[in-house]
């Protein structure tokens, strides 16, 4: 798979200067499954719209493209009519294209220079597949081929059944220029962005999404040149310039690729300190000793609070010493997190119980009878995530990749 | 799943717009904040309580700011309804403010006198830096509460905290009394305070209802039980305390306190000084 490559400027969007802030985060799963319109969203984080500066926002809506449940929605965002051209080529190329058309938009004050937006449903070439090779890791190796070698193009979402709607401006104002009223999903996230090491720009916005699983993160990962090394052994390129980017393939490799249950790539991420380790009765101690070494490369270094969506709920993590806003709630079938208590109240008024989750311990919500994209259970044995890791013992599904680590 | 009811373009765009209406009742002057953004809120109280009033009750808050921001004149109570947003009564004087719900982050963030009383839980950086008034949570508070309080002569901050803590309860602690009981939790099974509690302290006290595990407290702690004066000290704080919250104070004292002071006022003198 060769991107056509034509001689012409390179596409830069540095941001001249420098701005220290922090970011707002939420999250709305409905955990009946029941779809509720992209407004609700939208509203969390209108109330959290101090915490960006108008440089950046964004949502991903799950379940909202329920007439193409199989297809690969690609959302893209072209700087010109040529990347738009050479993606389309490097489409025709590998997939079944069943539907092309513009991401529809609205005119709204303060939205301005926007890329061209748009949208497929695709599914992938049978014959150009390689051996063995999945729909899932051919669908990767097609974004990242987008990503980094078409100069102007950026894949802003390419997963089933959801979609990624980001850009330049206040959450309401981006929300609205999407018609995100207009759509309905199970599981919304979304994001306001104060951005501090990297520019603010349209693909450089929240969420980071690859495949079905998206990110919306505030904070820093100062791992990022360790991570992004080492999720680059794995095929995954780093190109959207936002340290945020590897947070997504980190959770693709633990989670689709190493078959990791969820409670282990969370800890992988924001592992125990290592007092704590001694203190953990031997069996557990031996699986954090053994998640640190295996992937020391992969845990995320400095403060965040991240939310990851995907089809069939959500997952909310802080940094290990919580060095960034996190709340949840439960109301009903609602399971509800956001960086401020207000943010969950505009949607969820009376909910039963808000907590405060602790630090590194994800908080999960998950669709009630859709399939879990995640493998191995929530509530494992310690005996039983030990063999998830060294992958001796055959009771367990066994994380084949690991061997090769 | 509740739709929709209001447009975010209602929420935002109105917002940014509108002033609050006061409704006044001699010194009582009565806000609705749904929908108002919190500069304009915090202009309209600081307006009134520039022209007399005593009594202000906010209604419908969620999640703005700075309310009771740098308010000094004393006598003045403002009345929170709802969820009180980040920096509540940050740089706060001589008024007093008391939260029926809960309260985000930052409360009490560098107050210098006053008081403040949360009918409910609070978030993390509690109390950041304060150096006087008092400070009256009835339920869980968040990380690094207590940070860096500080005390001068006759200002000694006092905080009491009616549920459990998180990591780094007191760290850096440089003065003031910091008390925290355990009891109004929604966590049965978590220890009452996390990792690092009192790390970096080298002044003021703290003060744990039940006891705390040895590798949970910083290194530059004494750990002691409070004794008879310790406990006549902490009697009237616990009194006003539990007269906020309709506790009993027997109940309270019923439990021996664990007391961590500093062993050195410079604990890192032989770190960076040389």
């Amino acid at each position: 798979m060769k991107p056509i490559t034509l001689e012409r400027p390179t596409y830069t969007e540095e941001a001249p200067y420098k701005i220290h802030g922090g970011c707002g985060l939420t999250g709305i799963c409905d955990e009946s499954g029941a779809r509720f319109s992209g407004e609700v969203p939208i509203r969390s984080m209108a109330v959290q719209r101090d915490r960006g500066n108008g440089l950046g926002a964004g949502f991903a809506g799950y379940g909202i493209y329920p007439e193409f449940p199989d297809h690969f929605a690609f959302h893209m965002m072209y700087h010109d009519i040529q990347a738009k051209e050479e993606t389309e080529a490097l489409f025709d190329q590998w997939f079944v294209v069943d539907l092309a058309e513009p991401l529809p938009t609205r005119s709204v004050k303060g939205v301005e220079d926007a890329p061209l937006l748009w949208r497929y449903f695709v599914t992938p070439d049978p014959s150009k597949l390689e051996e063995e090779q999945s729909d899932e890791d051919f669908v990767v190796h097609a974004v990242m081929t987008i990503n980094a070698p078409v100069d102007g193009a950026f894949v802003a979402s390419s997963g089933k059944d959801m979609g990624a709607f980001k850009g330049v401006g206040f959450p309401q104002e981006i929300g609205h220029y999407y018609r995100l009223d207009e759509y309905e999903g199970h599981t919304w996230i979304g994001h306001n962005r104060f951005p501090t090491n990297t520019p603010g720009w349209w693909g450089g916005a929240h969420p980071f999404t690859l495949l079905d699983w998206s990110i919306v993160h505030n904070g820093e990962i100062s791992s990022y040149g360790i991570n992004s090394r080492y999720l680059e052994q794995f095929g995954y390129k780093c190109s959207l310039g936002t340290d945020t980017e590897v947070a997504a393939y980190l959770f693709d490799l633990m989670l689709r690729r190493h078959r990791l249950p969820l409670p282990l790539a969370c800890k992988a991420l924001a592992p125990p300190l290592w007092d704590e380790i001694e203190r953990m009765p031997e069996d557990e101690r031996e699986v954090m000793r053994a998640l640190r070494a295996v992937y020391g490369p992969g845990m995320l270094n400095g403060p965040f609070a991240i939310i990851l969506g995907f089809n069939g709920g959500m997952v909310a993590l802080n940094d290990r010493i919580k060095l960034r806003p996190l709340i949840a709630a439960k109301q009903g079938d609602l399971v509800l997190v956001a960086s401020e208590e207000s943010a969950i109240r505009e949607i969820a008024p009376e909910p039963e119980s808000v907590w405060m989750p602790k630090a590194g311990e994800p908080v999960v919500a998950r669709v009630r009878g859709m399939e879990w994209p995640i493998h191995g259970d929530l509530h494992l044995t310690p005996a039983e995530v030990s063999c998830a890791v060294d992958g001796t013992e055959d009771v367990c599904e066994i994380v084949e990749s690991l061997e090769v680590v | 799943m509740p739709q929709s009811q209001t447009v975010a373009k209602g929420v935002i765009e109105g917002y940014l717009e509108r002033m609050p209406e006061a409704v006044r009742d001699g010194d009582t002057v009565t806000f609705d904040a749904a929908s108002i953004y919190y500069k304009h809120l915090n202009e309209a109280v600081r307006d009134e309580i520039a022209g007399g009033a005593k009594r202000i009750v906010l209604k419908n808050v969620n999640g703005q700011r700075y309310i009771g921001t740098g308010i000094r004149e004393r006598g003045v109570k403002i009345e929170v309804h709802g969820c009180a947003g980040n920096d509540l009564a940050m740089f706060m004087g001589g008024a007093e403010v008391e939260v029926f719900g809960n309260a985000q982050d930052g409360v009490s963030n560098t107050m210098d006198d006053g008081k403040v009383v949360v009918h409910g839980d609070a978030g993390d950086v509690l109390g950041y830096g304060m150096r006087g008034g008092t400070v009256f949570i009835e339920g869980d508070v968040g990380y690094r509460v207590g940070i860096h309080m500080k005390a001068f002569e006759g200002k000694v901050p006092v905080m009491v905290c009616g549920g459990k803590a998180r990591d780094f309860f007191g760290e850096y602690m440089a003065g003031g009394t910091l008390v925290l009981l355990g009891m109004n939790s929604q966590f049965d099974e978590q220890p009452v305070a996390g990792d690092f509690l009192g790390t970096g302290m080298h002044g003021g006290e703290i003060y744990v209802r039940g006891t705390v595990e040895e590798w949970q407290i910083g290194k530059e702690c004494g750990v002691f039980t409070a004794d008879e004066d310790d406990l006549a000290r902490l009697r009237p704080i616990l009194e006003d305390f539990c007269a906020a919250f309709d506790m009993d104070v027997e109940a309270v004292l019923a439990e021996p306190l664990t007391k961590l002071v500093p062993m050195s006022h410079r604990p890192y003198g032989k770190l960076y000084v040389y």
